[in-house]
């Protein structure tokens, strides 16, 4: 039982708050419904009856999507294998690094200690320090030393601690990663993969809980990709390597220990994709990243209240994929999008402006964001927890945007 | 190459300054694969290694190709100047003429596969490195036959084929580039090296000495170089550097100061390095040069400085001078042949400019074409490309 939720980095500073887990079958647990399972933000497993009694008092902010919604984005053969997400990027780099010796992975305590998140463990001993590299604390340099590498044809993938840290790489990134391609005519090419776990964490404070998928949306040159599921991660980070194109990956603190089963066979996907999470008539939901899982929450409120949401995970920050996006909205007219970005020039500010310009017509009524709040994140737990869009937030948007 | 030789017969004390004394050794021209021997204009100064020998080994044939490479860089700066103040290059352009020595004995000691990788002040090494003048001149002009299409400018010039990887706008950002560069050619274990070249100014950039940290922990084959001309735009070196001795600045990092007005040096210099980067990780160079022209074309170039220091340079550590006293004092070429090589030199420029202005300007599909590989473009495609293609604006 205890060891369904092993692998929790408890060495490290953030780990405390990392504790968001997903049980899946075990026989421990007493009363089990048929496919729904709460999971608490204290991560305590004691049987869902506790759970329940408690709900009235405390919002429950850190829901987890149900097992059926989930399993029908997610895996298409029975068998395969569980695992927490970290575990699924770590898979999904493994691979990479065996099939091309030109894969390297470069960041702050990736190699010799494990990476912070275990997202590397293991891949120094197995391949060496050339190819796991242990860098100071010098993001500014190694982004840079990363780029360069990939313009002779390595093809790095470079860590961020935290997403946050990479604001100091951000002239590499944006003048060298993403411009090199254009101005070289096409000479040089950077494929490198620049990824860490960033988001609103669990009282982490207000600068370890930034989303800079606001700041490198407008970088031309370069894809920004959010995974959110064991699958989707593992998939996303085989076809970030791959791709020649600089790739960007969101991933979120408080998802690495979510628990899913994945296929045997090797797969990738699609970078320019949107996940159809569940299909729906009256309503589309855009998100990505966490909120998925506060969406999935609403969703599960709104069926009960008779509506039927399309949710879409669009996964694909820059580009968005358009083409999903646009069949929904032609067929339910309506468009709520959910993200934990910030308000003001976000990936939802962006989306609304493309949605509107290229599907106007197909509006019944206008775009509604939820976005967080334009506030540096909080440390108190309250507070930090409505700096972020939660479930009952989303089921009063979308009974207003349905009126 | 053999790097010290039988310098004890080369005489004449070298006083700073003075180009090089006339050797002994000379012997009437023609062969022009004699080996001659020529001392740098100065020693060397090392911090923490052993300088190499002044005695530089070389041949007339090296010192017409020196002259001729220096010669058509002067030339090309030069046209560059004018076709500026004719409106035809627009934006920034940054002249190297003065420094063309640096280019020029960098070259002369290493291979196309040793990667260089500069600033903005990046034409003459362009050409150094293959480069051609019409691809340099259609680009400063914004013409599709230049190197980067046009789309580049003065500050992007690339050439992946001959080693050059830029041509970077962003102060000292090139610097970590470089250092990755010798990561990958020491994870490819091919035994070349790079060339990481900065300013004075970019010098104080933080950046550097986080690569450089990580270039001396991992034992990389990166050569730091930086072109000292004393003036950081307008800033003078000693106004912005408490340290000015720039090859002393990576403390555990061996480094030489060398006398970037003398290509032999350059060449002494950039040999005993690469020798060192790939034995022992990263070194310094520090080259002592000077630019004539200002910081770029915006800039007089005169409110900082005085006339009379850029026509005492001119004068006394000119680098094209030096190698055109070589040439007459071993005899190896006449007056009347370098003025020829000149007019012939003019001449290529003026051919090369005239075809760089028959190249059209690039055509506007052209605007999204290279923003991503395998044509991307700006257009988002949904998983199925039959169906609605929307584009982003």
């Amino acid at each position: 039982m205890a060891t369904l939720f092993q692998g929790l980095p408890s060495s490290t500073a953030f780990s405390s708050s990392n504790k968001f887990n997903h049980a899946p079958a075990p026989t421990s647990f007493s009363e089990r419904k048929s496919s729904i399972v709460t999971v608490r933000s204290d991560a305590r497993w004691s049987p869902v009856l506790n759970s329940a009694t408690h709900k009235p008092q405390r919002l429950i902010t850190n829901a987890v999507a149900t097992k059926a919604d989930s399993s029908l984005a997610s895996t298409s053969s029975k068998p395969g294998h569980e695992l927490l997400l970290f575990e699924a990027l770590r898979e999904g780099l493994e691979e990479e690094m065996e099939r091309d010796p030109c894969v390297c992975v470069m960041g702050e305590d990736v190699g010799h200690y494990g990476g912070s998140y275990k997202v590397t463990k293991g891949l120094a001993t197995k391949f060496g320090d050339l190819r796991v590299l242990d860098t100071p604390i010098a993001e500014n340099s190694f982004t840079g030393m990363g780029i360069g590498a990939a313009m002779t044809g390595l093809r790095p993938i470079i860590e961020g601690m935290n997403m946050g840290f990479l604001l100091l790489a951000f002239n590499q990134i944006s003048n060298n990663c993403g411009m090199l391609h254009y101005t070289s005519g096409g000479q040089f090419k950077i494929p490198v993969v620049i990824r860490g776990p960033g988001g609103v964490g669990r009282q982490l404070g207000a600068e370890h809980s930034q989303r800079l998928e606001s700041y490198f949306q407008s970088i031309p040159g370069i894809q920004m990709v959010a995974c959110s599921t064991p699958y989707n991660a593992k998939g996303l980070m085989k076809a970030a390597i791959r791709s020649e194109n600089p790739v960007i990956l969101f991933e979120h603190v408080l998802l690495y220990n979510l628990k899913d089963r994945i296929p045997d066979e090797e797969y990738v996907l699609s970078l320019e994709e949107a996940e159809m999470v569940r299909p729906g008539e009256h309503v589309t939901i855009l998100t990505y990243s966490r909120m998925r899982y506060h969406v999935m929450q609403a969703a599960k409120t709104l069926v009960n209240k008779g509506y039927d949401p399309e949710v879409i995970d669009i996964r694909s920050l820059k580009p968005f994929d358009l083409h999903t996006i646009g069949k929904s909205v032609k067929k339910t007219h309506r468009v709520l999008i959910v993200e934990e970005c910030m308000r003001t020039g976000g990936i939802g500010a962006s989306l609304t402006a493309a949605i509107t310009e290229n599907f106007n017509d197909d509006l019944d009524a206008p775009i509604v964001c939820l976005s967080s709040q334009d506030v540096p994140t909080p440390y108190a737990g309250t507070l930090e927890e409505w700096t972020v869009v939660q479930p009952a937030q989303i089921v009063t948007a979308v009974e207003q945007l349905c009126q | 190459m053999a790097l010290s030789r039988s310098g004890s017969n080369l005489l004449k004390p070298i006083s700073p300054f003075f180009s090089c004394a006339p050797s002994i050794l000379s012997r009437s021209i023609s062969s022009s694969n004699d080996s001659i021997t020529v001392e740098t204009s100065i020693p060397f100064t090392a911090h923490n290694c052993e300088p190499p020998s002044r005695s530089v080994t070389t041949s007339a044939a090296e010192l017409r190709s020196f002259f001729r490479d220096m010669a058509l860089m002067r030339r090309m700066e030069i046209a560059a100047d004018s076709l500026y103040k004719a409106k035809l290059i627009r934006g920034f352009c940054h002249l190297y003429d003065g420094q063309e020595a640096v280019a020029v004995g960098m070259e002369a000691a290493i291979t196309r596969k040793d990667c260089i990788i500069t600033a903005y002040r990046d034409h003459c090494t362009f050409l150094s490195r293959g480069g051609n003048l019409v691809e340099v001149f259609a680009e400063l002009m914004g013409r599709r036959a230049g190197m980067s299409n046009g789309k580049g400018g003065s500050m992007h010039f690339y050439r992946k084929e001959g080693g050059f990887y830029g041509g970077h706008g962003i102060v000292g950002a090139q610097v970590p580039l470089g250092c990755g560069l010798a990561f990958a050619q020491k994870y490819s274990k091919d035994e070349n090296v790079t060339f990481a070249m900065y300013g004075d100014g970019a010098a104080n950039q933080g950046q550097l000495f986080e690569a450089l940290n990580i270039a001396a922990l991992w034992d990389l084959p990166a050569i730091l170089v930086c072109e000292n001309n004393h003036y950081g735009m307008g800033t003078a070196e000693w106004r912005a550097a408490k340290s000015p001795a720039y090859y002393k600045r990576g403390d555990y990092v061996p480094g030489l100061k060398v006398d970037g007005m003398d290509a032999f040096a350059v060449k002494q210099a950039c040999k005993f390095a690469k020798e060192h980067a790939l034995k022992n990780g990263p070194i310094i160079l520090e080259m002592d040069t000077y630019r004539y022209h200002g910081h770029s074309m915006s800039d007089p170039g005169s409110t900082y400085r005085t006339r009379d220091e850029i026509s005492g340079v001119r004068q006394e550590r000119d680098p094209i001078e030096r190698i055109r006293k070589l040439l007459l004092s071993h005899e190896i070429s006449t007056e009347t042949e370098l003025k020829d090589i000149e007019k012939e030199v003019r001449k290529e420029v003026d051919n090369a400019i005239s075809k760089a202005k028959e190249s059209e300007m690039p055509d506007p599909s052209e605007l999204f074409t290279n923003v991503y590989v395998k044509g991307f473009g700006v257009e988002a495609y949904g998983a199925d490309r039959k169906e609605l293609r929307a584009t982003l604006p």
